[in-house]
């Protein structure tokens, strides 16, 4: 099968998952066509410097590209770039885009990811210089509203990483910053209270106005400012206001043609649909995590390129299962915060400080005596090794973790 | 100008020329084995680990802090490790060889 030239792969979204499955099938001895569509013009980019290093940049004009161009053109991968897809017709193999043109497929490939959620606040749509972050023309939106605005009153509604990512990188262009998070505590669907006064801390001494306990209900909007309300009747003056507040998962394609969907488009451990000829990866998957026992959805470029890798092999058929303990990361200011494995379920929190260096801590996330997640703050240590000791279902001497005078080593808080 | 040689962990030797950017993406660009460089060069994910041959240690220097951290317990580290991410390509680096880790 792998030898047939006149097979083709269909992608359908070429960003951090699309692209790194095409490059992988190809390595993989697919000898037909792989095409990839994407509804975004540009060449693929990294897209989690679009809200850190890429929107404080002075001169935004260096995209970080996935891969130059000359690497599709070897490796014979056809970009197809500004097009989306609007159907699949699973019993003839093919999709139409959304310019009317018809391609057939021998495997197709769902990396469509996931799009930001705009609540329906009252006068959202009418806002003036309102965005989301998630696209190389969100940031650049954002950024020269910003740079084009004199007063620079940014309000950004959501004080999860995203929105925190956003306001460390604006308030470096000279915005002056407000976030308003629903939640009584930014970061709270993600971390403990420990992380969360961590950020909030840091956040207040570069100045940014970090405020909880604040639903927006209504957004109003005179010639260009705005004024953001919230239900305790407090209200925002905002030049530009960016939405982070979470996503919604791209699965209409899939839905449409009834594969199972739960979360997510559900595959199974190579990333295989309930169709056997369609695989998905990425954002926008529901898939079965060995290591935690149960189905997850994530929203990483560590899923998307594991679990990239993991379909291209299936499909040339060296089938591998995907097992990975997942990992991201974050910069704000000069803060490097690093998370390996997920907390969901913790009973215990574990924070250790480092004495020796300024803002390096850790927190270490338990469910009674199982290690589940580690979030390290300037720790690279920590962030490695507790990576090791989840993955080894380790047991750990809790007391010794959290005595600063205990050194961070492979060895030092395992119990026998 | 700087040509860069890569040995990766099967011994295939890849001689490549890099003019600017860091040692990490100039792998990547020439699809060097075993350099993924998954967060984008921003010494998140150690996957760009490599083995700087012991003389020519000066001419790279030693890592930073984060870095170093970062490598500190890893597997396959040794005395001579450095994540490319970290690295830029530099006239200086001309005629280095790299081994790409496990």
């Amino acid at each position: 099968m792998l030898n047939s030239l006149d097979k083709v792969c269909v992608v359908i979204g070429a960003s951090h998952a699309g692209v790194n499955f095409a490059f992988t099938l190809r390595k993989e001895g697919w000898e037909g066509q792989i095409i990839l569509f994407d509804s975004d013009p540009e060449l693929p980019y990294h897209r989690p410097p679009l809200s850190k290093a890429y929107l404080s940049a002075e001169d935004n004009s260096q995209l970080d590209l996935l891969f130059p161009k000359q690497n599709y053109e070897n490796d014979t991968i056809t970009l197809n770039l500004g097009k989306g897809v609007v159907s699949i017709d699973k019993e003839l193999k093919t999709i139409i885009t959304s310019d009317g043109i018809v391609q057939n497929y021998d495997k197709l490939v769902l990396a469509t990811g996931a799009r930001p959620f705009i609540p329906p606040i009252n006068g959202i749509k009418t806002a003036k210089n309102l965005f989301a972050m998630r696209t190389l023309e969100d940031a650049m939106q954002i950024g020269n509203a910003v740079k084009n605005s004199k007063t620079k009153r940014v309000v950004i509604i959501g004080g999860g990483y995203i929105g925190l990512e956003t306001a460390a990188s604006l308030k470096k262009l000279g915005a002056k910053v407000t976030v308003l998070e629903r939640e009584h505590r930014v970061l709270a669907r993600i971390t403990a209270p420990e992380m969360s006064n961590f950020f909030n801390k840091l956040h207040k001494e570069n100045g940014v106005s970090l405020l909880t306990n604040k639903n927006v209900t209504s957004i109003k909007t005179l010639e260009n400012t705005n004024t953001v309300i919230c239900d305790d009747n407090t209200s925002y003056l905002a030049d530009v206001i960016v939405v982070g507040v979470g996503i919604k998962v791209n699965t209409a394609l899939a839905e449409n043609i009834n594969l199972e969907i739960e979360n997510g488009i559900k595959v199974d451990a190579t990333a295989k649909t309930s169709d056997a000829n369609i695989y998905a990866i990425g954002d926008c998957t529901s898939h079965f995590n060995p290591h935690y026992n149960r189905f997850i959805r994530l929203e990483s470029v560590q899923n998307a390129v594991d679990q990239a890798k993991v379909a291209a092999k299936a499909i040339c058929e060296n089938e591998i299962i995907y097992d990975a303990i997942p990992w991201f990361w974050s910069d704000q200011y000069d803060v490097k915060l690093q998370m390996v494995g997920l907390s969901t379920g913790y009973n215990q929190v574990v924070k250790r400080v480092e004495e020796d260096k300024e803002k390096c801590l850790s927190i270490w996330y338990f469910k009674d005596d199982e290690l589940l997640a580690v979030d390290a703050v300037n720790n690279g240590k920590a962030y490695v090794l507790g990576g090791r000791f989840i993955k080894g279902k380790q047991k750990i001497d809790k007391e010794k973790l959290m005595d600063s005078s205990v050194k961070i080593t492979p060895i030092s808080f395992l119990l026998n | 100008m700087a040509l860069i040689t890569f040995i990766t962990s099967d011994n295939e030797t890849k001689i490549v020329e890099g003019h600017s950017g860091s040692v990490m993406e100039l792998a990547v660009n020439n699809k060097i084995k075993g350099i993924d460089g998954d967060c984008g060069g921003v010494c998140s994910c150690a996957t760009c680990h490599v083995h700087v041959q012991p003389e020519q240690w000066d001419k790279v220097g030693t890592p930073n802090e984060m870095e170093s951290d970062m490598l500190e317990f890893d597997d396959n580290v040794s005395k001579y490790s450095r994540l490319s991410c970290q690295m830029q390509v530099t006239d200086n680096l001309d005629g280095i060889i790299l081994k790409v880790a496990k």
